[in-house]
């Protein structure tokens, strides 16, 4: 049986039916086609399933679609305003900190998480923060100079 | 499987005591939903407990905390008061996975889970946590460390649920610390951990202590030698070996691939050595 849910992604009112047992995550990517958030690992280690649940960071794979009715989800979809790239998509391109990219929208959306919560975050902060999101490719040092150079663009 | 979100606790015991199949409850889910995935537990009832008034909350009470079951360590270690008071339980709770995982991981669920490398745990024990059970004949308080019996078991009878857990007001001149150690900075299972908290009186004698290992038996123990060692005594090079020999000889530990029995055991000590010396620290105010 179907658990009917309504909740707000993005700033959006969406509604969806999923199964008891399946996770934010499988919603969001078979169900509403945000494709976005990626499927890593599916149990918590990796972040490349990162969102946003009533603004506090969690991974969607260990969240289950039930558990979402009346919240707000903050996906990377929403990050860009139209065409016009978040500071922090922007500085990962710039410093070239993605290379295929599975990682990239979970360190969108923890990033741009961390510096809302802290405009001027310390590396050791950053690094600290950013942890629960593996990449494979980039080494890390680029990201957290994209992260960097975003706080600072913000800070103005 | 069913998923149910209760408003009322009394509601949540009632699906829980009425389910003849395996029925779960759902804090943060970091546990729970990991061991589904890996096709470890299969429930046929899930009941989320973050719709239940009080569940989410940290309240103030006989100048202690009252902490609800669903609270996330995130926003634990986002409270003032609490992070003063307990900075040690915090810090414990502040080790549970990523940032990601912290955002919904909760100290009641890493107890009820009753991993012996719980991080939360230890340091809950030491500071004397008790557990408000809501089950089918009422509520009942219990000290947290009866709570875990084995990998994956507690003491909890069918139909009963952690509804929150208290932190009493913290005695004057009192610190408490938790420290583990693994292999990495972050993101990864305690080979041992030491939870401790130290009173002195006025001259800086220990007058009382609780002294909780984690990871070094099946569950996390609570070591009344190791806290003999120390009261009575100013916190001393010796008191602090006494301390860390009774930490090794309690610890049972078994060999894995994180560690051995004899690595674990030193190691256990050692850690409470160090954890003692910064609950010291804070019970001096310093
Ligand atoms: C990537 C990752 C890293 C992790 N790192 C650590 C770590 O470093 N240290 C550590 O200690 N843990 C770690 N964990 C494990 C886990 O995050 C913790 O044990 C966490 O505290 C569990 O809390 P929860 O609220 O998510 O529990 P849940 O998954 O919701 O529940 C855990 C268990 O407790 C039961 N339960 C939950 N709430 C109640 C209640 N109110 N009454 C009765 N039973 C209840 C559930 O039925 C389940 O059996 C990690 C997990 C992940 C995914
Ligand atoms: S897919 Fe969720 S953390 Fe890896
Ligand atoms: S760019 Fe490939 S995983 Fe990060």
């Amino acid at each position: 049986m179907g658990i009917h849910v309504s909740t707000k992604i993005n700033g959006d009112d969406v509604e969806f039916v999923c199964d008891a047992e399946e996770t934010l995550l499988d919603v969001l990517r078979d169900r509403l086609n945000l494709t976005g958030a990626k499927e890593g690992c599916a149990t918590g280690d990796c972040g490349a399933c990162s969102v946003t649940i009533d603004g506090r960071l969690t991974c969607s794979c260990l969240t289950l679609g039930a558990e979402v009715e009346g919240r707000e989800i903050g996906t990377v979809e929403g990050v860009a305003k139209g065409n016009e790239l978040h500071p922090i998509q922007q500085k990962i391109l710039d410093n070239a900190a993605l290379q295929c990219g599975v990682c990239t929208p979970g360190i969108v959306v923890a990033a741009k998480a961390l510096l809302e919560k802290k405009p001027d975050p310390s590396e050791e902060e950053i690094r600290y923060w950013m942890a629960g999101n593996l990449c494979r490719c980039t080494g890390y040092d680029k990201i957290i100079r994209a992260i960097q150079d975003a706080a600072a663009e913000m800070r103005g | 499987m069913r998923y149910e979100a209760p408003t009322t606790v009394e509601a949540a015991v009632s699906l829980l005591s009425a389910e003849a199949g395996l029925a779960k409850v759902l804090s943060g889910g970091t546990d729970l939903l990991v061991q589904m995935r890996m096709g470890m537990m299969e429930p046929d009832l899930i009941v989320d407990t973050k719709r239940i008034p009080g569940f989410g909350d940290i309240v103030e009470e006989n100048g202690g905390y009252r902490v609800g079951g669903a609270v996330p360590s995130a926003e634990l270690n986002e409270h003032a008061g609490f992070t003063a008071m307990y900075p040690g339980v915090a810090e414990g709770a502040d080790l549970i996975g990523s940032t990601q995982v912290q955002g919904r991981a909760t100290i009641t669920g890493n107890l009820c889970n009753a991993g012996p490398a719980a991080d939360s745990v230890p340091c809950a024990v030491a500071v004397g946590c008790v557990a408000r059970i809501a089950g089918p004949n009422g509520k009942r308080d219990v000290a947290i460390e009866d709570i875990p019996q084995a990998p994956g078991k507690t003491s909890l009878e069918k139909g009963e649920l952690v509804e929150s857990l208290f932190f009493p007001a913290k005695p004057a001149n009192t610190g408490d610390a938790y420290l583990r150690f693994i292999p990495r900075t972050e993101m990864d299972i305690a080979v041992a951990g030491c939870g401790i908290s130290i009173t002195l009186d006025d001259t800086g004698t220990c007058t009382a202590a609780k002294v909780a290992i984690g990871a070094v038996a099946i569950k996390v123990l609570v070591v009344d030698e190791a806290a003999q060692a120390l009261i009575g005594t100013k916190v001393d090079e010796a008191a602090l070996d006494a301390l860390a020999s009774a930490c090794s000889a309690a610890a049972k530990p078994i060999t894995d691939k994180r560690g051995t029995v004899e690595f674990r055991k030193e190691v256990v000590g050692v850690l409470a050595k160090r954890a003692a010396k910064i609950a010291l620290d804070r019970a001096k105010g310093a």
